[in-house]
């Protein structure tokens, strides 16, 4: 799983050359993963202004409005992608447009629910 | 439903016969493949209602050729096809006899050759497996994508990308010379065991509908070992995925955990495959050379044969390994020698063996390391290392049914 993590509303700023620049990196890494059979899925998260989050107070649990800070790095959005190897993933992951402008991916591996006999 | 099942069965086997056949004559892969789709669908559908034809197999030539010849009539000018072919595939000159030639080797033969084909060494170890499922075995596209757990597009892409690596590489569909043959038989038996083990490592629950990958390995090993029944080590690993499949109901615990084998309830077993998988492996071994799927037949055998696990003949297992290690020397080997050498000459000698394996970067840090440790180093009394070890253990698997048994050993060590 690679976890996409950037500053919120990060392409905002960006002129309008580099931001279709970077969809269209976007794009071409996806085509490219589909491609090769590695990509099994991803979403893009919405931005954090519209994040509830529930904790317990007080014994119960309350939920409350976002948003969160937004000058630090949020979680954006993740891939899953089926690779050979870790290093694959990570190289996946560097190629990944975010990393450029600040931003980092955070390359995890997936439980599985098999197991070999002990 | 009987009637069903037979019709299925007929499929699976004249499948790969005859896209093994078309193959040879025609070469492209990728069209064989989809005529011969398209004549089992057929026969999927009218075989039930209309009756099983006489000569099955033929039947099925005659559709998949026929779907072929229509689709080449189709397309445009005839020659500008041959001479785009012939640019294209210069390869595949020579091999495409004349059409009404008679095959000069046998039908079983082409699932061989099929065999080797889809364990082309140009194809990564992902797709070997998912062709040979797809072309040998005759699995459904979705169906292996449901066995490794992707979706079915990626599983698709796959497959068509493996097709294409195979034309490209040019693979001439004859069986390879002796040495190649050897070589790529290597290949051809660790696919296998890939799918074979892909399917057994997958526990419970949502997960089991991964047996039909183990089922699907012992059909294809079968039929390898009817092809080549003067090699020792096919017949061996075909006694060793038995041996092994034995244990499927008795490793898995009601709520999904897994049982190792010293705690399997050993009733459980699956008596009619540790017999077939015995006399296999204990007739091979009286005149083949000991290989290494062999060897690993033969310790699960004398598993097998103990009616509990302190009556294990450990010393028998100990030398087997010995004998594995030089062999096919391998860390994961050494892993399971040094509880073997444990049970015989006590928890540090087998300690000792696994120092080496920390230096190992195929080990060093591997969470079956850590595990095997941990159980070595409870047997020796050292509670709180063997709590760590465990935990370590536990920290470095992905596999959630692994984690939940190794932190329920952390936790029986604690207070």
């Amino acid at each position: 799983m690679l976890l996409i993590w950037n500053r919120p509303g990060f392409t905002e700023e960006l002129s309008e050359q580099d931001r279709t620049a970077l969809f269209g990196e976007v794009d071409e890494i996806m085509k490219e993963l589909t491609e090769t059979g590695e990509l099994i899925g991803g979403q893009a998260l919405a931005n954090p202004s519209q994040t509830l989050t529930v904790r317990l107070v007080d014994g119960n649990p309350e939920v409350l409005d976002g948003p969160f800070m937004e000058s630090k790095e949020q979680f954006a959005g993740y891939l899953a992608v089926d690779c050979d190897s870790p290093q694959r993933a990570a190289e996946i992951a560097a190629r990944w447009p975010d990393v450029r402008y600040g931003g980092a991916m955070e390359v995890r591996p997936i439980m599985d629910e098999a197991g070999t006999e002990m | 439903m009987t009637g069903d099942r037979t019709v299925e069965d007929l499929l699976r086997t004249f499948a790969p016969q005859v896209l093994g056949l078309l193959v040879r004559r025609h070469g492209q892969f990728d069209r064989c493949e989809d005529a011969v789709q398209e004549a089992l669908l057929a026969a999927a559908t009218q075989w039930p209602g209309q009756g099983v034809p006489d000569n099955p197999r033929a039947w099925l030539l005659t559709v998949a050729t026929r779907r072929l010849t229509d689709e080449w009539r189709s397309e445009s000018a005839r020659r500008d096809r041959e001479l785009a072919v012939a640019r294209r595939e210069p390869a595949y000159a020579g091999v495409v006899p004349a059409a009404d030639a008679e095959p000069a080797v046998p039908a079983d033969d082409d699932t061989l050759t099929l065999l080797f084909l889809c364990c082309h060494p140009a194809l990564p170890g992902s797709a070997q497996v998912a062709l040979t499922l797809r072309a040998v075995g005759g699995l459904s596209t979705a169906q292996i994508a449901r066995a490794h757990l992707v979706p079915e597009a990626t599983m698709s892409q796959r497959i068509r990308r493996a097709k294409q690596r195979i034309e490209a590489a040019g693979a001439r569909f004859t069986m390879p010379g002796p040495a190649e043959r050897d070589e790529r038989l290597g290949t051809v038996l660790r696919v296998l065991y890939l799918i074979f083990n892909e399917g057994y490592t997958a526990s419970s629950g949502p997960d089991l509908r991964r047996a039909e990958l183990t089922g699907e390995a012992i059909r294809l090993a079968r039929i390898l070992r009817g092809l080549l029944p003067d090699d020792g080590e096919v017949t061996g690993l075909l006694a060793l995925m038995l041996l092994t499949d034995a244990h499927r109901a008795a490793r898995v615990g009601p709520d999904g955990e897994l049982v190792p084998l010293a705690e399997q309830d050993r009733s459980r077993w699956d008596a009619a495959a540790i017999a077939e998988g015995v006399a296999l492996i204990t007739e091979a071994l009286t005149w083949s050379p000991p290989g290494p799927y062999q060897l690993q037949a033969a310790i699960a055998a004398v598993h097998a044969e103990a009616s509990t696990a302190a009556e294990t003949d450990w010393r028998q297992i100990v030398a087997l390994y010995r004998l594995l290690a030089r062999i096919a020397p391998n860390p994961m080997v050494t892993l399971n020698q040094a509880v073997a050498v444990a049970m015989v000459d006590g928890p540090r000698a087998g300690l000792a063996l696994l120092t080496p394996l920390d230096l190992d970067e195929r080990t060093a840090g591997h969470h079956r390391l850590a595990a095997v440790r941990g159980h070595l180093l409870e047997l020796a009394g050292d509670v709180g290392a063997a709590r760590e070890a465990y935990l370590a253990a536990a920290r470095g698997t992905t596999s959630r049914p692994e984690q939940r048994y190794l932190e329920v050993r952390a936790a029986r060590l604690t207070g």
